[in-house]
């Protein structure tokens, strides 16, 4: 078992850093919004996460195809990784979204194109678990695994176009104007944050991604060590 | 050239290596019947010999054909039976027949079916749905599927689980006839009684790789539960 | 005694059994095949009708609707009977394959695996618009609703295809999992979303008789999602099958 390489090390520390710097952009740097309050807080984080929760879908369904080429474990293990992380990410993106929402206009939930495709995406996640959990056979598990990510990886653009062209009151953030309300104008010093923020979690992302790779290999290393000492 | 050729094959399921480098070789028209403990990687052999699943690592081959990119080619030679039938229960005997003569594009289907089925016997059942047949009857029309395109090659993996003692007497019937075409067999079981007449040559497989094997003119059937015994303790 | 075919007369036949045209007759073979079978048992159809008309029975006491407010919901309990319905249809028919090894059987064909995909999903398709067009009357009947209306069947064709070509996919794999039936509905819904909405509105649009050019937009949708999905599960189904 191979000590934590020092490169995943300093991107620890680099993530932390980073994520402190960004709560710190969002609380302190950033202006008070006129209209939504300290409410308005949370788009930095709600887009940011939304943005990783896809990044590791796309990762996932590449992982995917990835595997079905080349045939090598390594590929299952991100694909595994990705979508547990994006699950985690998703779920955080739907609950400051519903933050967002109860500040905006009053309800818990509204079903607007994104925030209902989020949801989607988490029972397609949770489906891609069940899947999974219901195979024996490591490879066969691999295989369907990366058969469905690429699957549902498709659907969900489509998914998001049906949805999105039958209603949407979701704000329309860069551009200004907007039909709905509980849109704002973003300013330089906003749009520096939100960036930081995209930033920020994409580095989280990748930290924990590796994080996660490492641990599949190390169950693997276990489980063959373990076998060995069966026979 | 040798009808079946295996080299160092390799089949892992995930973690677990269940073939080690296995070495094979079967010449045209020869009956080898592999013997060895449950979990030694019969069927998995056979699985891969059958073109249903993939080496590992290795090479392996049937009738100049490699497997598995050259699996189509393979599989137009190969007749298999599993201890599952491979039949549809809604169907009569005749329409599964004639369903996987289509399948195969067997030429004249007919007449070849109506042969068929003379030979293993069921030509007075041919329009009972295989639902009501017993378990025997069952095999011995999977073995008719698996002629039915006259293929060089027969593979049969424990053809007589589940048979009562006169479905075993008429299976040994109906393989003593098909492996007296000329056709190269390979056929697992793990009871010596049943293939000490019928194989030419006695391979046995323990742990993953062949331990033993032996021609039939070099060995008394007294003698095979010895070897046998000998075989799976040596490894 | 069994007369075997000469090697000129075998080799004529085994290079034909690569191309197109085995290709065809393999798929016909099967769609063939799941029709008789079926013909005989009618298990499956059975099954998916009484479910059908059931879900539509449960429909009409959890939403107590008057005349006018139906016409906006009709589409909706259509698509959702469909799509239960469906899942019922699906399960059982890969069943079939895994019932005595059939699977293997088909697996063993010297043939495109593709083919069995081709095959077992317009097996299913068949199923699924035999279904639909029993269950259409009986609605018409019911609800005092005109539904021969040819946008809508056209609709009701598209989304079925768009349904069943998913949906042959994923029961494959559910088949060979340890939780099998439960799992197709679990692996299935997220996927078919689009194909629900575009055609529950475009379904509604022509009850409705809304300007066709209105409707267009969720008609393309559906094309697309065809055209898609049965192009990636001719690209996928080998992995599905193969070990």
């Amino acid at each position: 078992m191979e000590p934590k390489p020092r490169m995943l090390v300093i991107l620890d520390v680099v993530t932390v850093l980073l994520f402190l710097i960004a709560v710190g952009m969002v609380f302190f740097y950033a202006p008070l919004e006129a209209i939504m309050g300290q409410v308005q807080r949370v788009f930095y984080f709600h887009v940011a996460n939304a943005w990783v929760g896809m990044l590791g879908f796309m990762v996932a369904a590449i992982a995917g195809i990835a595997y079905l080429r080349k045939n090598d474990r390594k590929w299952d293990i991100v694909g595994l990784a990705a979508i547990e992380i994006s699950f985690v990410f998703f779920l955080t993106a739907i609950i400051s979204g519903s933050i967002w929402a109860r500040g905006s206009w009053g309800t818990w939930w509204t079903w607007d194109p994104r925030l209902t495709t989020a949801a989607i995406c988490e029972l397609v996640y949770a489906a891609y678990f069940m899947l999974r959990q219901g195979i024996e056979d490591p490879d066969r598990r691999a295989r369907f695994g990366a058969v469905y990510a690429i699957l549902s990886f498709i659907s969900v653009p489509l998914t998001f176009i049906s949805i999105r062209i039958f209603r949407t009151i979701h704000p329309v953030i860069f551009g200004g104007a907007a039909a709905a309300g509980g849109t704002f104008e973003m300013s330089p010093i906003m749009l520096q944050t939100f960036m930081f923020s995209l930033l920020t979690f994409s580095i989280i992302f990748i930290d924990l991604l590796w994080h996660r790779i490492r641990l599949g290999k190390l169950a693997d290393e276990t489980e063959a060590l373990r076998l060995k000492t069966l026979q | 050239m040798s009808m079946i050729t295996v080299r160092k094959l390799v089949k892992r399921f995930g973690l677990k290596t269940v073939l080690r480098g296995m070495d094979f070789s079967v010449e045209p028209g020869e009956f080898v019947a592999l013997l060895g403990p449950n979990g030694a990687g019969k069927t998995t052999f056979l699985r891969i010999l059958s073109s249903l699943s993939r080496p590992s690592i290795g090479h392996v081959s049937i009738a100049g054909y490699s497997l598995p990119n050259q699996a189509a080619s393979v599989r137009r030679r190969l007749g298999v039976v599993s201890h599952l039938p491979l039949l549809y229960g809604d169907l009569t005997a005749e329409e599964n027949l004639r369903f996987y003569a289509r399948m195969y594009n067997v030429a004249l289907a007919e007449k070849r079916i109506s042969d068929v089925l003379e030979m293993v016997g069921l030509a007075s059942r041919r329009r009972d749905l295989v639902r009501t047949f017993s378990r025997g009857m069952q095999q011995r029309l999977a073995i008719g599927r698996a002629v039915l395109h006259d293929p060089e090659v027969m593979l049969f993996d424990e053809p007589h689980t589940g048979l009562d003692q006169d479905a075993c007497l008429m299976l040994d019937t109906v393989l003593q006839e098909v492996a007296a075409r000329g056709r190269t067999v390979v056929m697992t079981s793990h009871d010596l009684a049943r293939v000490a007449d019928l194989a030419s040559r006695f391979d046995v497989l323990s742990r993953g790789v062949i331990t033993a094997s032996v021609q039939r003119s070099q060995i008394e059937p007294n003698d095979l539960l010895a070897f046998y015994r000998q075989s799976i303790n040596e490894t | 005694m069994e007369s075997m075919p000469k090697t000129e007369d075998k080799l004529g036949t085994t290079e034909s059994t690569l191309g197109v045209g085995q290709f065809i007759r393999s798929v016909t073979a099967i769609i063939w095949k799941d029709l008789a079978a079926e013909l005989r048992s009618r298990e499956l159809l059975s099954a998916m009708l009484v479910f059908a008309l059931l879900v539509i029975l449960i429909f009409n006491f959890a939403l107590e609707l008057d005349a006018a407010a139906r016409s906006s919901v009709t589409a909706g309990v259509l698509w959702v009977t469909f799509a239960f319905a469906g899942t019922i249809g699906l399960n059982r028919s890969m069943a079939m394959e895994k019932d005595r090894g059939c699977l293997d059987g088909l697996l063993l064909a010297p043939v495109d695996r593709t083919a069995i995909y081709f095959g077992k999903a317009i097996g299913n398709l068949i199923f699924m618009l035999i279904v639909e067009a029993i269950v259409l009357p009986v609605y018409s009947v019911l609800y005092s609703v005109n539904l021969f209306n040819p946008g809508l069947l056209l609709v009701i064709l598209l989304g079925s295809i768009g349904y069943v070509a998913v949906g042959t996919l994923l029961s494959s794999m559910a088949v060979q999992t340890r939780t099998r039936d439960v799992l197709l509905p679990v692996l299935l819904f997220p996927l078919i979303i689009p194909v629900l909405i575009a055609a529950v509105k475009a379904s509604t649009g022509f009850l409705q008789g809304v300007d066709v050019a209105d409707i267009r937009a969720w008609i393309n949708l559906l094309l697309v999602y065809d055209v898609i999905f049965i192009a990636v599960a001719f690209m996928v189904f080998d992995y599905i099958v193969e070990e």
